[in-house]
Parts: C-alpha cells; structure tokens; sequence
C-alpha cells in the first residue's frame, strides 16, 4: 500500500467505517510509514478538538432575545389559526 | 475513535410529543424544541455565513419557517435533522446573497489536489489544546476554520461538528455521498495542516511554534 491509497482511506479508517481486512492492511501500513502515522493522528486531533470547543457559543442574552422574537411570531400565528 | 458521537441524542418519543404538541398549537412545547436546538442552528449558522447578524436571522427565520410547516414534518426523520435542513437552507441564501454583492463564486477556492500527501508533517504537542488558553484556542480555531472554502467548511460543520452521517449530509446539501466524502477528506486535511503551525512540537533547538 501507498501513502495515497491510505490517505483516499483515511476517512472510513476515523469514522469506523470499513471492513476488518482493509483495517487490517491500513494498520500495516502505520507500522512503518511515519508520515501517514502523523498525519492520522493529527487528522484525529483536528476533529476531536473542533467537536469538543464550541468556537461560536451563544451568549445567554441573546438567547433569550431570540426565543422571545420567535414565540411571538409563532404565536401570532396561532391565533391566526383560530 | 469510532466516529463522532453527535452533540444532540435525544429520545426519540419524548420529542414526538413535543412536535405533536406544538403541530397543535402549543407554543411552549415549541420553545423546548427550541431552547434544546437553538445553539446548534446558531453555531451551523454562524459557520456557514461568517457573520454575526446573518446567523441570528437565520436562528429566527429557521424556527419560525419550522413552526409553520410542522404540518409537512414526518415523523420518520428526526426533528433535529429536519430543523437543521432549513437552517442550513436560509443560512446559504444569506451567505449567497452577501456573495452576489461582492460577485465572487462560491466555489472558486475549491481547487486542490485530492488525496495527495499533505505538505508538511510535523507531529503536535501531546495534548495540543493546552498550549494555549481558552480565548486564544477559540480564536485559532475560528481563524482556522474560517479560512476553509464554504463548500468544505460546511461540510465539515455538519459533518464533524454536528454529527450528521454523510448521507444525512448529502441530502442537507444536494450533493452526492462521494462528494461530501472527498469534501470531508479536503477539509479535514486542510484544517489539520493549517493547525500545524499552532500545536506542532517545538524544535529540539528549543524553538517555540510559529
Ligand atoms: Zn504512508
């Protein structure tokens, strides 16, 4: 196996997504190709560290606000359904 | 890691109830749904459209457009997952509306070379988030993602921040699964090379990231 037949893979090897003989010829792969080891291993980081910090939180005032415009709205057409 | 677990795994029936209840008319039962969504729809909001103002219409005019088309909800896909639809929906108008003024393409910037080895590989720090504090992390992160083609950088939100499956984020954005799968790949790589230079480790010489 290549580097670039275990990058096209990468994918489905994070998610979990791929058969126990693929997997298999993957982490053969990883045993001695430094690069793609890193590059794996960081491609991992970089999705667990944007999962797990929220860049855009909703600051609590502003939820607020929004709820209220939005009940308003739902309930003017409320009653406009009688 | 055996995929992204999703931010939001609710019981199902409990939250039938709710949609069922405010199909009718009851407006508070709408606004559980809504306090337990609304940090998504703003985050996926703000992600697509870059802009502040833009996102929290969008949070706006999702809920209400989903409160007034109840009737059209099937209970066989989840609320999120419908909710989330037109979210994703009104945030790419707003985001193309904003484009058209300035007539730039939205996916000009998506040319790279697929599947090819990454530049530079340069291990990370151990636990790389913590070489910096909560504030300056949330800026890298922001900066990071921001730069990302809009093709990519949605994908990816929903995707990997969110949780959808690739399926669920084919349909959300009318593109076939083998293309939100090379976006995904695209995206990911690009964020992981781009966060290099913030979490690789120093030099032996004792040299600080740059
Ligand atoms: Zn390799």
């Amino acid at each position: 196996m290549k580097c670039k037949d275990f990058l096209k893979e990468l994918n489905e090897y994070l998610d979990g997504q791929i058969d126990v003989q693929l997997k298999t010829e993957l982490e053969e792969h990883l045993q001695w190709c430094h690069d793609c080891y890193v590059v794996c291993n960081t491609t991992r980081k970089t999705i667990e560290i944007y999962h797990d910090n929220d860049v855009y939180p909703l600051p609590e005032p502003i939820r607020e606000r929004l709820h209220q415009a939005i009940v308003t709205k739902c309930k003017a057409k409320s009653e406009h359904q009688g | 890691m055996n995929g992204i677990e999703s931010k939001v795994a609710e019981p199902q029936t409990e939250e039938l109830a709710l949609v069922e209840a405010a199909r009718s008319g009851d407006v508070g039962a709408f606004e559980q749904l809504i306090k337990r969504y609304d940090r998504n729809v703003f985050r996926i909001a703000q992600h697509i459209t870059q802009n502040r103002e833009d996102a929290e219409d969008v949070v706006q005019d999702a809920f209400i457009k989903a409160y007034r088309n109840l009737a059209q909800f099937q209970g066989n896909s989840k609320f999120y997952t419908w909710l989330v639809r037109i979210a994703v929906n009104e945030a790419l108008m707003k985001l193309r509306r904003r484009k058209t003024a300035k007539t730039v393409s939205l996916d000009e910037d998506v040319t790279t070379d697929e599947g090819s080895m990454p530049r530079e590989v340069a291990d990370w720090s151990p636990n790389p988030e913590q070489l910096y504090d909560q504030s300056e992390l949330g800026e890298i992160l922001q900066k990071t993602i921001q730069a990302l083609p809009e093709s990519f950088r949605t994908v990816f939100v929903l995707r990997d921040i969110e949780g959808m499956s690739t399926e669920e984020t084919a349909e959300m954005l009318n593109l076939s699964v083998p293309a939100v799968k090379s976006r995904l790949l695209r995206a990911r790589l690009q964020l992981r090379e781009r966060l290099n230079r913030y979490f690789k480790k120093p030099k032996r010489n004792g040299a600080k990231p740059q």
